[in-house]
Formats: structure tokens, sequence, C-alpha cells
């Protein structure tokens, strides 16, 4: 982007610490899930950071003030230094958190996270319905090792959160994820409507739900929220295309997060890799601490400042903070504007016209695959 | 996890599951309680009730400790204690 603004260096004295760090370690899974948030361009495995490295980058993170350490993906399982990765981060005192599909997990491989000190695991569910689950995976069989590994992590005694990614091809079935939450024996629901990012764009005329369908949505959370008060927390999040208000992504551009790409690059989120103009610092070649505090990636659109109008006026810009710098790109070719999810944003007619697009004729499904991008 | 909502009362033994660590961080200098993809930050009041979690003592024991301590009147803390470990309790982060 050539107008980026240019902004002097906060001191790091005014920045706070990052809270958490997510660790994509890989870009490979079995799953092929047409929604999935990862980059159209998939890190091939030969790029990925060596053991090595992941504990050096763990370490750091812990002696910068992380507190939680998220393991994602692709598949994280996928990694043979898996249980070596979580045992180093429980050694510096980071909450462990495994964000898996989980097909890939045995007995022993459970066993061993476990013994490892794996703190909490968060497993996918794509449906209720086996075929349809298996279907929206692109895995045979998928959902049947779902079933056996959330009984695997309750009989470990850990915590179980079902991930439900739901929309056009799911969306009827959302009462019986809830009861799938419960009979599981889950403490916590996320249910996600997909956000359009990634392999969910080409996508988003096969996966886009209706107002009707949403509102419907909407009302079956509320609803099992206050049925299942102290029994199943629910996360809801709700898909931008209706948004009055956009969200706060990642809780404002390197307020929060910190994410580590399979290769080795840090990012202010998973998908900012879309955003052209960035030289992206790599955990190869610079501390942490610099790449959170001194790195222009990092500073670019943090705080308040490099807000536009109307957000830099907006009493809200320290709740939503101007929304998602990738979303703004995707929609205004400009990461600097103000999201479209924000009805008060000038951009909002290119929202408009992608939600009217979105409701378009249903298409196939475009699987993802590692060097598979469709075609723009 | 309980299949049924556990009422917080006076007699009521609460404890930090396995999972739900409450300790100091000392990157930031206070008391944090990280659980499931939750960060809480509880403020000094709770953090004086919480550190009296211990499954042992009811929540009537910790109401008792907390009179002597602050010299207040046992219906006004014992409004606050059973607030906040109602919320915590309907979170999973204390069990019985």
């Amino acid at each position: 982007m050539s107008d980026a603004p240019t902004l002097a260096r906060p001191a790091p004295a005014t920045i706070a610490a990052p809270l958490a760090l997510l660790a994509e370690l890989t870009h490979r899974c079995p799953l092929r899930c047409p929604y999935c948030s990862n980059p159209l361009e998939l890190d091939r495995a030969s790029r990925e950071l060596a053991t090595a490295d992941w504990k050096r980058v763990l370490s750091e993170a812990a002696a910068l003030g992380v507190l939680q350490v998220h393991f994602s993906g692709g598949e994280p399982t996928a990694r043979r230094d898996i249980v070596a990765l979580i045992a180093h981060a429980a050694s510096v005192g980071l909450y462990t958190n495994l964000i898996t599909s989980g097909v890939l997990i045995d007995r022993a491989k459970m066993t061993a996270l476990t013994g490892a000190g794996l703190d909490h695991v968060q497993l996918s569910f794509q449906d209720t319905d086996a075929a349809s689950a298996n279907r929206i995976a692109g895995l045979d069989h998928a959902h049947e090792k779902k079933l056996a590994v959330a009984a695997l992590v309750r009989e470990a005694g850990l915590p179980l959160t079902l991930n439900a990614v739901m929309h056009r091809q799911n969306l009827d079935r959302l009462p019986a994820m809830i009861e799938l939450a419960v009979e599981l024996g889950a403490q916590r629901l996320e249910v996600a409507h997909v956000q359009y990012y990634g392999w969910a764009l080409p996508n988003r005329r096969a996966l886009f739900p209706t107002y009707a369908a949403l509102e419907r949505a909407t009302d079956i959370v509320e609803a099992a929220r206050e049925r299942l008060k102290g029994i199943l927390t629910i996360d809801y999040v709700v898909p931008d295309y209706y948004a009055r208000r956009p969200k706060a992504c990642m809780g404002g551009w390197a307020r929060q997060f910190i994410n580590i790409s399979p290769a080795g690059k840090a990012l202010p989120c998973h998908a900012a890799e879309t955003l052209p103009g960035f030289d992206w610092p790599s955990v190869l070649t610079t501390s942490l601490s610099d790449i959170w505090y001194r790195s222009d990636a990092f500073n670019r659109y943090r705080g308040t400042a490099w807000m536009p109008e109307p957000c830099q006026s907006c009493d809200r810009r320290e709740i939503d903070w101007g929304g998602c710098r990738c979303q703004a790109f995707a929609f205004t070719g400009d990461a600097s504007r103000t999201d479209p999810a924000c009805a008060l944003a000038p951009d909002r007619p290119i929202l408009d016209a992608a939600r009217a697009d979105a409701l378009g004729p249903e298409t196939e499904f475009v699987y993802r695959q590692i060097g598979g991008a469709p075609k723009a | 996890m309980a299949a049924a909502r556990l009422i917080v009362e006076g007699a009521t033994v609460l404890r930090f599951p396995p999972h739900v660590k409450f300790r100091l961080d000392p990157a930031r200098d206070r008391w944090v309680i990280l659980a499931p993809e939750r960060l809480l930050l509880p403020d000094e009041l709770s953090v004086e009730i919480l550190q009296l979690i211990d499954g042992a003592h009811t929540v009537d024991d910790i109401v008792d400790a907390l009179m002597v301590k602050f010299s207040a009147q046992r219906e006004e803390i014992l409004v606050d204690v059973i607030a906040l470990l109602q919320d915590l309790t309907d979170k999973g982060t204390l069990v019985a």
C-alpha cells in the first residue's frame, strides 16, 4: 500500500504486553473445509519452523508477558513434535490450548498430550449429521473419529470446547449441535458463523445464510444460553456481512495477540498476510520483543492515531478499533479505510453489494488444498 | 461438567478445577485467572475472596474471615461473595 500512514514509533512503555500467542504450527491438515481461515497460498511442510525455533519462540513469549498459547494450524497434531512443544510451553508457565480437528489423535496421543501438561482442547465439528459433516470436511469417517476423540478428552479429565462453524448447509441443525455439545460433556461451545476470508471467500455462495436463517440461529442460541446456564457456555459470532458495527478484530491490531505462521512470520492476525506493502518480521531473524514493540508491521495500525474518519471521532473507536484491516483491504483495496462492516463506513455500499452477491445461486465447494488456490 | 447448575450457598465448598489457574502474573504484577480461552482479571476484592478458595472451607467460612479482615457487616459481604462465586461457578471457573 503506497499511502500507508507513517507513524512516529511509540515508546515501548506506552504499549501493553501481548496476552496470547497463536502458534500456527503447520498448514498441513487431513481436512479440506471450504471455509478454512488459512490463506489461499498455504505454507508447504518444507518451510515449517524447526522444533528448536518454536521452543525459543515459546520461551520468548512467556518472558514478554504472554499468558496463553493456542496451538493451531492447519492441524497442529500433524507436527510430530506437538507433545514436546506443549511440554515446553507448560514448562515456561504458558496456559496451553490445542485447537484441533481431532482426526489424528488416538488414545496414546491423548495420554501423551495430557502428560505434557495440556490445559484445554478445542475440537471442531462440521455438522451433527455424519454424512454431511464428512462431506463438508472433505474426509470420510472424520465425524466418527471426532466423537471418539471428544470422549478421550473427557476421559483424560481435560475441559472441552466444541467449535462449530455454521453456514447455509448446516444451520438447520444448530439445536442438534448444542445438544451434541452437552452430550459430549463440553464446557463451552463456539457457534461461529463463517467469516468471509481465506477459503470462505470463493465459497461464499455455498455458505452464506439468509438474514431470516441468521435471526433464527440467534434466537436459538439466546434461548439455549438461558436454559443451559451453568452447564454450557456458548460463544456466538455473527457474520460481518449482516453487522451494523464491526467486530474488534483480534481485540485491536497488535493489542493482545501475536500470530506466528508455520514458516515463522509474525502477524497481528492470521489473515494479515493478505495485506500488501508489509515486510512481515520473521521469528528466525527478529526477537519477539522487537517484533511486538518496534516493528513497523505491528505499529502501523496500533491504537487510534492511524484512523480515518468516521472512526477518528467515533466514541466506539476504542471498542471496535476500526474493525478488521484485512476486510477493509479486501473490499476497498486500502487497509487503512474504515471496515465496511460498519454501517457508518463510507464504503458500506461495497459490503451491501457483497451480501447481495453472496445470496446468489448456490455454488459447489472449492475445497482447501495446498497449491489449490482458485484463480481470482 | 455437571449436568445441572450448581447454586452457591453458605455451606458450599468450592475449588479451582485443575485446568483453571489462579496465579500472580509477574509481568503485570497482578493476579489473573487462566481458563479455557478465557483470561479473567479479578479486581482487588475478588482476589481477596479467591485467595480463600481452597476446596476445604465453606462460603460461610470465607465470609467470616473477610468480616474480620474488613470489619464489615456480614450481609453486605455475603451478597458480594455469593455474586462473584455464582458467576465463576456458572462459567466453570470454580467447581464444588
